[in-house]
């Protein structure tokens, strides 16, 4: 099988307030409303790219950490209970995906071929990680296209961010490679959060939206630089700053979803479409997409290069 | 109540493979060989705290009487699965987030079907409880907390753990210096990260052996730097606040080994406050308890709001020879009103506040009384008495206004006490007061 193509990507954050604001009969806390507008731009994108027809979703989730590589979702379906161990009162979902273990294992056969070390996880018990999750259930709440579900690897937090980024670079082109071979119409959820500096609290009502607003100005005036990158299709610029945007605002791409996304999709040199951008207790949260299709819609939306 | 502590390390592998690796099996027998002591030392609650258990919103506390899952590791799962069932003292949580609430500090407590309890606890609990003998309680490690708001959570723990009178085991589950081998490395050839790191890891457990617990402490923010340690090590503020912030424990090191390329140890530390102290570092720091988080995330983070609330702290010490009383004013600082010595009471210096209300008496006699008033209740409060006293130092604010009133109502008590007296002028008191004294007595 060949001329499989990667169709579309995502920046796709995971915060579980927004699926906790959904009231989505699968996760068990309920809610009165909240963060609309993160949840209006998933929406628009989901309309956007579900129309597209795609495959599969491939999701790098942060909240999946691993120490020695890479690794992937290596059986056909979980299903199971993700309690989030850190708002557990606002995520306790039952999920039952499908995998695509095959184009899993030819990703993870393409990066080891690159040298990277690439892992296949299979046993039947593991959990899910939230992050995978609300990624994929916020694009796809009827659960009926399979996806590749790939790991955060921990080396920039014990070595560099510079590293970790190297890593994520060859993963995505290995990623791209194994798609292509793959024959998939395959889209990319990048499973990160901009700025990520979290409030240590919560209001008695975890929705209270009065309460709600970036946690600092620094981190804002980065979230609107780097997103102005995404939006002027300045990716390569923007992939050289990442590294300095993690350290000044302890942004999460650091984890590693967002390079590797822009290198699978070839660093586009086109404008990402900014579907919104708020605030979760005080990290900021941009739903972008890639895609030719939008090329010249978003064009017009972005600031002249 | 607190008995001993240990600090242990949370890696799955000692109790999955220690086949694997002579290191891990080493590892694993000291494990047990600790846990046989703990089951056997009459401990009625073990208090669990985790780097593994990340929280964001201030600290959660686990109360699910009965959780059971199997743990299938994120990382580690190749070595298998680890099905648990533990058995949770939820009071003693409850009791503890309450205390933290009381005190500024976010916490909510967790009881969810299906809560992902950590790598490390799973671990520890496993290895040290496996009989669920003894009920444990579990606090998460906020990732954000600096020094204070950890100390502040130990605090909390320490006047829990009086409170609720139970004999304690406290473990602190944290690795070392904390870099892994990113690569898959035989296990039999496993080792330390890097020389460097071994050399700080040694330094330390070095420390620890000789029952350095506040000391480790004060360089625990050059060791995370220097060896990437484990949440900057931050689970050592935790336990050194939870344990009294001194350097008197007799410490054992009962193992050190590489898991992956990281520190692991195990270490018990053994309170003796009859350890003798001849080189002791200084203290630059008091309990503290009191936080502002008002979530708005306009406040710098994790703020004293205030000046530790000395009532409070006093409830937090469990120092057998600290004196405090609710009949005299309470000090305004951290510190106790007596401490006893041997056969000895040494006072702090004791104003004329009055008890309760914090009024100021109206002239030199009244103050001159009230002191003496407030010195009685914390004499008798220590078993003493004011015929025990045997020396006084009086200051004065001001000499030549006061000093013959002053002597006139001292000499009203002590004219036949008779305790040898040094009176000084001096130039200010650090409340609007004309007096105080410093009193020396027999116990």
């Amino acid at each position: 099988m060949s001329n499989g193509q990667i169709i579309g990507g995502l920046l796709a954050p995971h915060p579980p307030h927004i699926v906790y604001g959904e009231n989505h009969w699968r996760n068990e806390p309920k809610s009165e409303c909240g963060w609309e507008v993160l949840r209006w731009a998933y929406e628009r994108a989901r309309k956007h790219f579900l129309a597209k027809k795609p495959d599969v979703f491939l999701v790098h989730s942060p909240h999946w950490q691993t120490v020695i590589g890479h690794h992937f979702l290596g059986l056909p379906e979980f299903h199971g209970l993700s309690v989030d161990p850190i708002f557990p009162n606002l995520f306790r979902f039952n999920y039952d995906l499908k995998v695509d273990v095959e184009l899993a294992e030819l990703i993870a056969e393409e990066g080891r071929a690159d040298g990277l070390n690439t892992k296949m996880m299979r046993n039947p018990n593991f959990r899910v990680d939230y992050g995978t999750i609300v990624s994929c259930h916020m694009m796809n709440p009827d659960w009926d296209i399979p996806i590749v579900g790939i790991s955060s690897n921990n080396s920039p937090y014990y070595f560099s961010n510079e590293m970790g980024q190297a890593q994520m670079i060859k993963l995505g082109e290995a990623t791209r490679r194994a798609i292509e071979k793959s024959g998939r119409r395959a889209i990319l959820l990048a499973s990160n959060t901009l700025s990520h500096r979290h409030f240590t609290t919560e209001p008695e009502i975890p929705e209270d939206m009065s309460r709600e607003h970036v946690y600092e100005h620094s981190g804002y005036l980065w979230d609107m630089q780097v997103i102005d990158l995404m939006r002027k299709g300045r990716t390569k610029e923007l992939i050289a700053v990442l590294p300095e945007f993690m350290d000044h605002a302890v942004s999460e791409v650091k984890a590693g979803s967002f390079a590797w996304m822009l290198s699978a999709l070839g660093f586009p040199n086109y404008p990402g479409e900014v579907f919104g951008y708020w605030t979760v207790i005080g990290t900021g949260n941009a739903v972008v997409g890639w895609d030719p299709d939008l090329k010249e819609r978003a064009t017009t939306q972005g600031a002249s290069a | 109540m607190i008995q001993k502590a240990f600090i242990v390390a949370g890696q799955p592998h000692p109790l999955l493979a220690p086949e694997k690796n002579a290191g891990w099996a080493s590892l694993r027998k000291a494990y047990e060989a600790v846990g046989r002591e703990i089951e056997s030392s009459g401990a009625e609650l073990i208090l669990v705290y985790s780097t593994q258990w990340f929280s964001v919103i201030g600290h959660l506390f686990q109360v699910d009487p009965k959780p059971k899952w199997t743990l299938v590791d994120q990382n580690w799962y190749e070595l298998g699965e680890i099905p648990y069932e533990f058995r949770i003292d939820p009071e003693f949580g409850k009791l503890y987030a309450k205390i933290c609430k009381e005190h500024g500090m976010q916490a909510a407590t967790v009881a969810y079907h299906g809560f992902p309890i950590d790598t490390g606890t799973v671990v520890a609990l496993k290895l040290l409880n496996p009989n669920n003998a003894i009920p444990a309680s579990v606090v998460s490690c906020n990732i954000y907390a600096e020094r204070e708001e950890t100390r502040a959570l130990g605090y909390a723990a320490r006047a829990a753990i009086e409170a609720y009178g139970k004999k304690t085991i406290v473990i602190a589950v944290t690795n070392l210096s904390n870099r892994y081998e990113v690569a898959d490395i035989d296990p039999a050839h496993d080792r330390i990260s890097s020389q460097k790191d071994d050399e700080w890891n040694r330094k330390i457990l070095e420390m620890f052996g000789e029952g350095r617990l506040e000391d480790v402490g004060q360089v625990a923010r050059d060791f995370a730097r220097e060896a990437n340690a484990d949440m900057g090590f931050k689970a050592i503020w935790w336990l050194g606040a939870v344990m009294g912030e001194s350097n008197k424990y007799d410490g054992k090191v009962w193992d050190y080994q590489p898991v992956w390329g990281t520190g692991s140890a195990i270490v018990e530390l053994t309170p003796n406050p009859r350890k003798q102290i001849e080189w002791e570092k200084e203290f630059d720091e008091g309990p503290v308890m009191q936080f502002a988080e008002t979530g708005t995330g306009l406040e710098t983070h994790n703020v004293l709001a205030e000046a530790p609330d000395v009532h409070r702290a006093s409830e937090l010490s469990s120092h057998e020879d600290v004196i405090r009383t609710e009949r005299a004013a309470k000090p305004v600082g951290p510190y106790p009103h007596a401490r006893r010595v041997g056969d000895l009471l040494f006072l702090s210096g004791i104003g004329p506040r009055k008890a309760g209300t914090n009024e100021i008496p109206e002239g030199i006699e009244e103050q001159t009384r009230a002191c003496i008033a407030n010195i009685k209740a914390i004499l008798e409060e220590a078993g003493s008495s004011l015929e025990r006293i045997l020396d006084i130092t009086v200051f004065l604010t001001d000499m030549q206004r006061d000093f013959a009133r002053f002597n006139k109502a001292y000499a009203e008590t002590f004219g036949t006490i008779q305790p040898t007296r040094t009176t000084v002028g001096v130039d200010s008191l650090p409340t609007p007061i004309d007096i105080e004294m410093k009193v020396i007595a027999s116990a």
